[in-house]
């Protein structure tokens, strides 16, 4: 996975989805973006943590997984838009031939991988169906 | 019954002028199950026998990608939805289990941080087997109490691991409960009127470092563990505050199973209806740390305010925390804003021994 200085960097917002709004056009940013890609110099961007909730605009199903994945095959990934309408790609827990597009999801907090037995556990924000 | 008025309540301090007591609580379980037959039928016992003795019926499974720490955070922040209060408030957090992810490095820390309650404030992990989320309430109280801090967090939690064909391994399960703990009498859904605890040195079970499985000693771990303990830690609350079983609406004591809570209310003058709300075990098994606390949190989930409610906690090594706890209007304001306990528990996904060796990480991988 990850190294630890660079996952530690971004610990707030994968923990939380801690991102950004632009004050001056509305729209919302995951990851958070220090700088509002529309309006430029004249955005007022400042930190938001999204509600957690959206749905499912595309999904796969992981069934040959990479190296640190394999116990979790096999898993779905998917594109999530969020309800603020920033869009970010995140696991969704759960039974993957239950997965469709539109599914209503929320947000968990889940171990996404680890340094294998001696390293570092990571944590952060999966998707489970909203329904559930 | 005896009831306690606002007056006597003020009275029965558990610090120095001050009422203390609980602004929050919150709950999780996973959704996996995994029947006690399902196991039975691998190692060849029986079902019927095991299910009357312990009278368990299945126990909750961690997904593959939940630890102690996530069932901690997913309580916190259960707990937080509840009370609405500000994270930066929290001036501890402390997360009890015998099952934390790291041998070094906190999932105090983890959980702080994914409330938002870091960085001002201290944190630390607790372990007393099955008890270390009520000693970690106790140690909040103290807090509070003397005003170090404004409010704290105190969490039992667990994966808890049972060797395969062990007899733990019918009843080891995954789940966990938090609760904040404050002064601020308009903000207390529950008063904690007084605490007590029974500790001594007693080997009835027992996990070395780098060992994935605890030791028990089998039938030693009933009578001079769970019972002399549990016995000795109500006796001597209800001989603190003046009190008899009848004094209180419900009462909540360690669940390893349904047999020995069960057999302990009986022994101590407790009634089945008085200890029914929070015996939740026979649908969950035992979930260790949060084991106590998940009663409190199922009985919190259905009391009325001005019900009092008796609870003891049990942790092998061993030692009992007992608490003397009277629920207040606060509690129908702020328990439907996160899942009650019954809810958890409703809606589970049953599992077979092979997922459920590979969610526990029983199967080695290449």
């Amino acid at each position: 996975m990850s190294s630890v200085p660079r996952f530690w960097r971004n610990l707030a917002s994968r923990y939380n989805l801690e991102g950004t709004h632009c004050k001056e056009c509305g729209n919302y940013f995951y990851p958070p973006r220090n700088f509002c890609v529309n309006c430029r110099r004249s955005g007022q961007i400042e930190h938001y943590k999204f509600k957690g909730t959206g749905e499912i605009v595309t999904y796969t199903i992981i069934r040959t997984a990479a190296e640190g994945f394999e116990r979790q095959a096999p898993y779905t990934l998917a594109i999530i838009k969020l309800d603020e309408g920033s869009i970010m790609t995140a696991q969704i827990v759960g039974d993957p031939e239950k997965m469709y597009i539109g599914m209503r999801v929320r947000s968990v907090f889940r171990k996404l991988g680890e340094g294998g037995e001696r390293g570092m556990i990571y944590y952060g924000t999966k998707f489970v169906p909203a329904e559930t | 019954m005896k009831r306690l008025g606002t007056d006597a309540l003020k009275q029965s301090k558990t610090g120095e002028n001050m009422t203390i007591g609980i602004v929050s609580y919150g709950a999780y379980i996973p959704r996996y199950r995994i029947k006690l037959e399902e196991i039975a039928r691998l190692w060849g016992d029986d079902a019927e026998a095991l299910k009357n003795g312990l009278m368990v019926d299945e126990k909750s499974v961690p997904d593959i990608d939940e630890d102690t720490a996530t069932i901690a955070v997913e309580a916190a922040r259960s707990a937080m939805a509840r009370s609405e209060i500000n994270p930066h408030r929290i001036g501890a957090v402390y997360t009890g289990s015998e099952s934390h992810p790291y041998a070094v490095k906190p999932t105090s820390t983890i959980v702080a941080q994914a409330i938002g309650a870091t960085p001002e404030m201290t944190a630390a992990d607790f372990e007393f087997a099955c008890k270390a989320g009520t000693a970690a309430v106790q140690a909040c109280m103290g807090l509070v109490g003397s005003q170090m801090i404004d409010l704290g967090m105190a969490i039992g939690a667990d994966v808890s691991q049972g060797a395969p064909s062990d007899a733990l391994e019918y009843t080891a399960a995954a789940g966990g409960v938090a609760c904040i703990i404050g002064r601020k009498e308009d903000e207390l859904a529950a008063i904690i009127e007084a605490t007590y605890s029974y500790t001594t040195d007693t080997p009835d079970f027992w996990r070395r470092e780098g060992m994935p499985y605890p030791e028990h000693g089998g039938r030693f771990t009933g009578e001079p563990g769970y019972f002399k303990h549990v016995i000795n830690g109500a006796k001597g609350l209800l001989k603190k505050l003046g009190t008899k079983p009848e004094d209180y609406d419900y009462a909540v004591f360690h669940q390893p199973n349904g047999k020995f809570p069960s057999k302990v209310a009986k022994m101590l003058g407790f009634t089945t209806p008085q200890i029914a709300p929070g015996l939740v075990v026979p649908k969950i098994g035992n979930t260790y740390s949060g084991s106590c606390l998940m009663g409190i949190a199922a009985t919190l989930d259905e009391a009325n305010p001005g019900d009092r409610i008796f609870a003891t906690a049990f942790g092998s090594g061993a030692g009992a925390d007992a608490f003397s706890i009277t629920v207040t209007d606060k509690i129908k304001e702020i328990r439907n804003r996160a899942p009650k306990v019954s809810e958890l528990i409703k809606n589970p996904i049953y599992i077979d021994y092979a997922r459920y060796a590979k969610h526990k990480g029983k199967i080695r991988l290449g």
